[in-house]
């Protein structure tokens, strides 16, 4: 199981160790910063590191790294979902996971920790049930707490942890009965030169904020629920009722939640919200590079495409861009040759362009590689998958909530061949 | 106001000040103390002189106070030990705390600490907690017993905890189930081969039912333990694949792999013809395909175990394609598994999507990338023969390009293109010339030298080329060297007028000026090769190369059996078995698939082979490119072995050797060249370092050949009867087998011809024989690897054991033998020359003779005539001891040789033999006495068929 968990920042060095079963020495760490120093990118570390006597398993969230040393053999799945929890806690505790935070919190953080796993085997890892044992610090509480000398530790059991619905706190009461849904969809695209798809796929996820008093029980349907033949739940949902009926009925935990979470393959045909029209070359002989690129609506159902952003990391080779947009502003930086146009909305009216000229090191040769031009949108009220929500009902409570629904699309990672 | 305030401290007296503010009288001051305790422990500063103090704080009502105590007490306990016992009591109290957090903390903390004189103290507060009323306090203890017997061991079997925690398998709450699962998985790891989860249909109904109801890490721990079940028949293993599969949809993604472990397992046992099979085909690909889309490090994790999938079943992600194209920012060990997959996913189908992909990526920035890249189109080439010119084109388009790193991965590909489809694509050797001087790396350098040696006949200038790399010989590395070497020698096999210097020089430079020994070996026996045979020399290095196979990079199937079964953890990253990695590797278990139920397969009997027998022989697997460059007499002459050691003296070494000999010393350059005798002196005396290297035992082979090079050992003229057909095609549906036996150095082998008259490849050769007299078996499976295609003969050498059943035959050394193939069982028999069961330590003692001959009554003693022999008994007596009959004494009288001889069956029946001959009478007569009678014909068949040829 899990053995310890040290925290490093960016510049590499280890600002948080903690051990569940005896300690190992930090120096185990010299191994990942090895993988460090041969990594180019710091994304490009390993997560799984051998050592001669533990594994090192390592996710990067926040510019920080954690590592979890192991000694055993133990699913690297189970230990870097448990690592994405600790990052999850951190966040909805102290409202960011900076090294700051962290350090700010530190005796939070380390009731945290413990709470969470017990000799390597979690154990409270839902955020209702650490609230009940551990409340977060807000500043109000931090003063009174410094007034009265309470602590932020609870004092009761945490009840949720032995129920049948361990997601949920018992005694919930709110004078405003809210459920929101946000149905979020991300298009993943890799678009050829020639402006073809060749892969689309769409994740989406229905995220939810429920406020409800006491044990509601609600029921979502779709319109076309046909189109969520790859989905993973939270604990919550009822698996028999979705196979037999395709409703999602469940008990909701108190609080945001991600109710589910879906992928529409590449096998069904998948709208392509954008296109665009570029034209990047370099002569040989000359230390100038043209560059051109329109941005233009596609499939979007008539609804605005907004928040976009182009960015391209053009080759090493370029020393500066000269370029003139149409709208929005664009920034070049001559270090790490990343060029990015905030573009803003797209009118269809006076589509969005940027031209100009590159220039080149003097007497350098034509670079070889083509820059792939990164896109990220949103879109306002659509699924772009078409998915619809039919109907949301509450059951086992007598009052009438509020209730609300979202549609957004966004581009994951929407890229263009040039 | 925030914690970071305790990380300031910075001044001299810090310790001091703490102790101080520790043993406060308030409260509030006290646990500000702790809390700075903490914080600098956090940090690794040392603060175990606190010890004392900070455990003076551990009594109070002040839970958060309790647990940073605790908290201090788990890091520390261990160095400051009589300390610790001070602590006890409190947990003994706490233990007893009517809140149940309180004693859950307690049980909780107690297991921590890992001090060997406190364990003993905490049995009773332990046992109360595992039977506590609380579920909370239960699932809490449970995890304490892993806890104990990390520590101590035997303690927690001698208090039979164990037992308990058994137990607490069919406890009414999922989440204690879980735990004891958890716990008990984990003590059973340092415990192979003990019974802890003893796993029943009752318990594995148990855990089916706590599996819906328990929390996600639970669940992973429940999938886990059971995967380690064997159901006992299809319909069981299809109820819990039901039962499994909606944690497919899991939101936590290592539930998802670990449930696909336990349906990639018990998929096994269902009946491919079942519908439920199709089905859950279908269900698994979409819960991999998400697991693609989380963030990158899952996505690592995942790709290494569908790498696995993919092999065991590429039916599950045949459509899934393009979920494996590479995006330009994924980081790199991403795009590295996502490429390797593409490949193993390649076909036909999707071919063209395939290339166009990866002729993109050859375009990137990231060099390893694009070099994987640029091998991958290669592999496809390989994998896919109708795209094999595509690729080749894709690849000259690449070398174009000029960039350098992208030059010599094409070369090094092209080079198996090359030896995929000989004959077909050598048009683009004058392109790949042209780059010659940028080449740099040792692999491309090599290919491309392996190219002009191959080639040589058609490239022109081909001795200037290999010229030039020789310049800078003892620069490059040995992989260059060796490849150098064999390519001049190539070279000057087929063009022998222009190239002697040449060859002389490279032969001296890698015997003479190399500390290298492979390198040295491999120069000598070139060297000999062409000094006593160049006739031999040219079958043996300029044999022709089986063809290579398509998946160079598979995993042994025994292996990938292996790792389905660790589907999700770190053996399955790695590839490699458990106990190849794991700490200590406490006798880990290898776990096996479960045999499919009903399924057509014909079982394997018994006598054909090991485990990974013939029928199921994997398809040929090639060694990885390095080592194709790399071995030279071995890749040209002997199969790949997979399973076992080879025979003791490998075919083709021994083949070889005995051309060596045989062969005599007509030279291929005959009377050709005017420098003949020069030639013939060069090669002839080898330099004086030579036997010096004799005394290095390098191998088994190559010592042997040294030997008989030498004219030691061997005696000359061993009598091998021809190959005769023993099976016909008309009768074997196009298979037509020839053979004989040979024995040497104590081997019987039988070496059979197989060649294909059929229209369509055959396969899955194996072999087994009816018993018989002295009882022949083989001693290992029919090591016939690589596919037979129409037309082809193959050499297939057979080691033959006496240790099998036995069954008295008529004729005494008639043997029947069935071939089996993907086609049909074939019969067929055939007569062994009795002589291959001659013993080599078959001569007698004198004395022991006369005795033996005495003894042996008359009646066992027959007559027989050997008619038209000419050769003297001196001649004769040499013939026969080739054959392992041994002339003990001879006696002149009137005019008549009387030799006396003996043999040694290998079943340990003695033979003794009188063989007369007389000068001049072509009529030999000889008397045979023998405890069993009934072999005499046959060994006087031997000595006919010995002597007359």
């Amino acid at each position: 199981m899990i053995h310890s968990l040290f925290l490093i920042n960016a510049s590499g060095d280890i600002f948080l160790e903690k051990h569940w079963k005896s300690v190992v020495s930090r120096s185990v760490c010299d191994y990942f910063f090895e993988a460090q120093e041969r990594a180019t990118e710091p994304e490009n570390v390993p997560p799984v590191i051998p050592t001669p006597h533990h594994y090192l398993i390592s996710v990067l969230r926040h510019r920080i790294y954690f590592v979890a040393v192991i000694q055993s053999e133990v699913p690297p799945l189970f230990v870097i979902e448990f690592l994405h929890r600790v990052v999850d806690t951190f966040q909805d505790y102290f409202g960011v996971c900076t090294e700051a935070a962290i350090k700010d919190n530190v005796v939070v953080v380390y009731e945290l920790l413990e709470e969470m796993l017990d000799n390597g085997f979690p154990l409270a890892t839902e955020s209702n049930i650490l609230k009940e044992l551990i409340k977060p610090p807000t500043i109000l509480r931090t003063m009174v707490n410094t007034i009265t000398g309470s602590t932020n530790v609870g004092e009761q059991l945490p009840t949720g942890q032995l129920s049948v619905v361990p997601w949920r706190r018992t005694g919930v009461k709110y004078t405003n009965n809210e459920a929101y849904f946000d149905v979020v969809e991300e298009i993943d695209a890799i678009i050829d030169k020639s402006g073809s798809t060749i892969t689309a796929e769409i994740q989406g996820v229905i995220d939810a904020c429920v406020k409800l008093t006491g044990m509601p029980d609600l029921t979502l349907s779709f319109m076309n629920p046909r189109l969520l033949d790859d989905v993973s739940f939270h604990p919550c949902v009822r698996f028999k009722r979705w196979e037999a009926e395709r409703i999602l009925s469940f008990i909701p935990p108190d609080g945001n939640f991600r109710l589910l979470s879906y992928h529409v393959s590449s096998q069904n045909l998948v709208a392509i919200p954008v296109y665009i029209k570029h034209n990047i070359t370099f002569r040989e002989g000359s230390s100038q590079g043209r560059f051109d690129l329109t941005l233009g609506p596609k499939q979007t159902m008539g609804k605005a495409v907004e928040s976009v952003l182009v960015s391209s990391q053009l080759p090493r080779g370029v020393l500066n861009a000269n370029l003139n947009p149409s709208q929005g502003t664009y920034t070049f930086d001559p270090v790490t040759k990343m060029l990015s146009w905030d573009v803003g909305k797209i009118n269809p009216q006076k589509l969005p362009s940027l031209k100009g000229t590159m220039s080149l090191q003097a007497g350098a040769s034509k670079p070889d590689e083509n820059p792939t031009i990164n896109i990220q949108l949103k879109i306002q009220q659509m699924a772009i998958s078409g998915l619809k929500v039919n109907r949301l009902d509450m059951y086992g409570e007598k009052y009438k909530p509020f209730k609300g629904i979202k549609y957004m699309t966004k581009a994951g990672k929407f890229q263009v061949r040039t | 106001m925030t914690d970071s305030k305790y990380f300031t401290t910075t001044k001299k007296g810090e310790i001091f000040e703490l102790k101080a503010e520790l043993n406060s009288d308030k409260k509030e001051k006290k646990k500000e103390a702790v809390k700075k305790v903490i914080a600098s422990m956090t940090v690794g500063k040392d603060v175990s002189a606190l010890f004392p103090d900070v455990v003076n704080c551990m009594q109070t009502d002040n839970l958060e106070l309790k647990k940073l105590v605790y908290l201090y007490l788990m890091n520390y306990a261990k160095s400051q030990p009589d300390m610790a016992i001070m602590a006890v009591n409190t947990f003994v109290k706490d233990c007893e705390d009517p809140n149940p957090l309180i004693r859950a903390l307690a049980v909780r903390t107690m297991g921590c600490i890992r001090v060997d004189k406190i364990t003993e103290y905490l049995c009773e507060p332990l046992r109360k907690c595992l039977k506590d009323e609380d579920p909370y306090v239960r699932k809490t203890a449970a995890v304490c017993v892993a806890k104990l017997h990390d520590i101590n061991a035997q303690l927690v079997e001698d208090q039979g905890f164990l037992d308990t925690l058994k137990d607490l398998i069919s406890d009414s709450n999922p989440m204690v189930v879980a735990n004891a699962v958890a716990a008990l998985s984990e003590i059973a790891e340092s415990h192979p081969n003990s019974n802890l989860l003893d796993l029943n249909p009752q318990t594995i109904n148990k855990l089916l039912t706590a599996l819906n109801e328990c929390t996600e890490w639970g669940q992973i721990f429940i999938l886990d333990c059971l995967a380690n079940y064997t159901p006992r028949d299809d319909r069981e293993s299809q109820s819990i694949c039901e039962r499994v599969t909606p944690r497919l949809s899991h939101a936590n993604s290592a539930v998802v792999l670990s449930a696909v472990k336990v349906l990639m397992k018990f998929m096994e046992m269902l009946p491919k013809d079942l519908d439920y099979y199709g089905t859950l085909l279908k269900k698994l690909a979409p819960p991999l395909v998400t697991l693609l889309s989380a963030e990158p490090e899952l996505q690592y994790v995942a790709l290494r175990n569908i790498n696995l999938i993919v092999q065991r079943r590429p039916e599950i992600l045949k459509h899934e394609m393009k979920v494996f194209f590479v995006k330009y920012n994924d980081p790199i060990y991403v795009k590295l598994e996502k490429l390797d997959i593409m490949i193993r996913l390649a076909s036909q189908a999707n071919i063209a999507q395939v290339l166009a992909e990866l002729k993109e990526y050859a375009t990137e920035v990231d060099v390893d990338f694009v070099r994987k890249a640029v091998r991958a189109i290669g592999r496809c080439a390989i994998k896919v023969e109708q795209s094999a010119e595509r690729c080749v084109s894709t690849l000259l388009d690449l070398i174009q390009t000029k960039v350098n790193y992208v030059v010599q991965e094409a070369i090094v590909v092209i080079k198996d293109i090359f030896r995929k489809y000989p004959n077909k694509y050598e048009s683009v050797i004058a392109t790949l010339c042209e780059n010659l001087d940028s080449l740099d790396e040792p692999e491309a350098r090599a290919a491309m030298i392996w190219i002009v040696g191959e080639y040589a006949e058609r490239i022109d200038n081909a001795d200037e080329l290999l010229e030039s790399f020789l310049e800078g010989f003892h620069d490059e590395s040995t992989q260059v060297q060796l490849q150098l070497l064999t390519a001049i020698v190539k070279l000057f096999l087929k063009k022998p007028t222009e190239t002697q210097e040449l060859v002389q020089q490279v032969l001296s430079l890698a015997t003479q000026d190399s500390d290298n020994p492979d390198l040295r070996d491999r120069g000598y026996i070139y060297w000999r090769l062409l000094s006593t045979d160049p006739v031999a020399a040219k079958e043996v290095v300029l044999a022709e190369k089986p063809l290579i196979s398509e998946e160079t990079d598979l995993i042994e199937p025994t292996l990938l059996e292996e790792l389905i079964c660790h589907i999700g953890t770190l053996a399955s990253v790695y590839h490699k078995p458990p106990s190849a990695f794991v700490e200590g590797s406490r006798g880990v278990q290898h776990k096996r698939l479960p045999g499919s139920a009903g399924s057509g397969e014909s079982v394997e009997s018994p006598d054909t082979g090991s485990a990974a027998g013939v029928s199921e022989a994997p398809p040929a697997v090639i060694p990885s490119q390095g080592d194709l460059l790399e071995d030279l007499l071995n890749l040209d002459l002997t199969p790949p072995t997979t399973t076992g050691p080879p025979p003791p003296a490998s075919s083709g070494m021994q083949m070889g050797a005995m051309d060596l000999l045989g062969g005599g010393l007509d030279s291929l350059l005959g009377g050709d060249l005017g420098g003949g005798p020069a030639m013939g002196t060069g090669f002839g005396a080898p330099p004086a370092a030579m036997p010096a290297s004799f005394n290095v035992p390098v191998s088994g082979g190559l010592d042997d050949l040294f030997d008989l090079g030498g004219g030691v050992g061997m005696p000359m003229g061993v009598f091998n009867p021809p190959k005769t057909v023993w099976l016909p095609a008309m009768k074997a549906k196009g298979l037509e087998i020839s053979g004989t036996f040979v024995r040497r150095a104590g081997v019987i082998q039988m070496e059979m011809t197989l060649t294909n008259k059929a229209m369509s490849v055959m396969t899955d050769f194996a072999i087994q024989f009816n018993r018989n007299s002295f009882g022949l078996a083989p001693a290992g499976p029919l090591q016939v690897l690589t596919p037979l295609s129409p037309n082809q003969s193959i050499e297939a050498a057979l080691p033959l054991s006496t240790v099998g059943p036995v069954m008295k035959m008529e004729p005494l050394n008639n043997l029947q033998v069935a071939v089996k193939n993907n086609i049909d069982v074939f019969y067929f028999s055939c007569q062994y020359p009795i002589s291959m069961l001659f013993a080599e330590d078959g001569k007698m003692e004198r004395q022991v003779f006369l005795a033996t001959w005495k003894d042996i009554p008359n009646d066992n003693e027959s007559q027989f005539q050997i008619k038209d022999c000419h050769l003297n008994s001196d001649a004769a007596s040499n013939k026969l001891q080739g054959s392992n009959i041994f002339t003990i004494a001879k006696r002149t009288v009137e005019g008549q040789d009387m030799l006396y001889q003996s043999m040694k069956l290998t079943n340990g029946i003695w033979v003794l033999a009188e063989l007369r001959v007389q000068a001049g009478n072509p009529n030999y007569t000889i008397s045979l006495k023998c405890r069993a009678p009934e072999v005499s014909q046959c060994v006087f068949q031997n000595y006919e068929m010995v002597l007359k040829n």
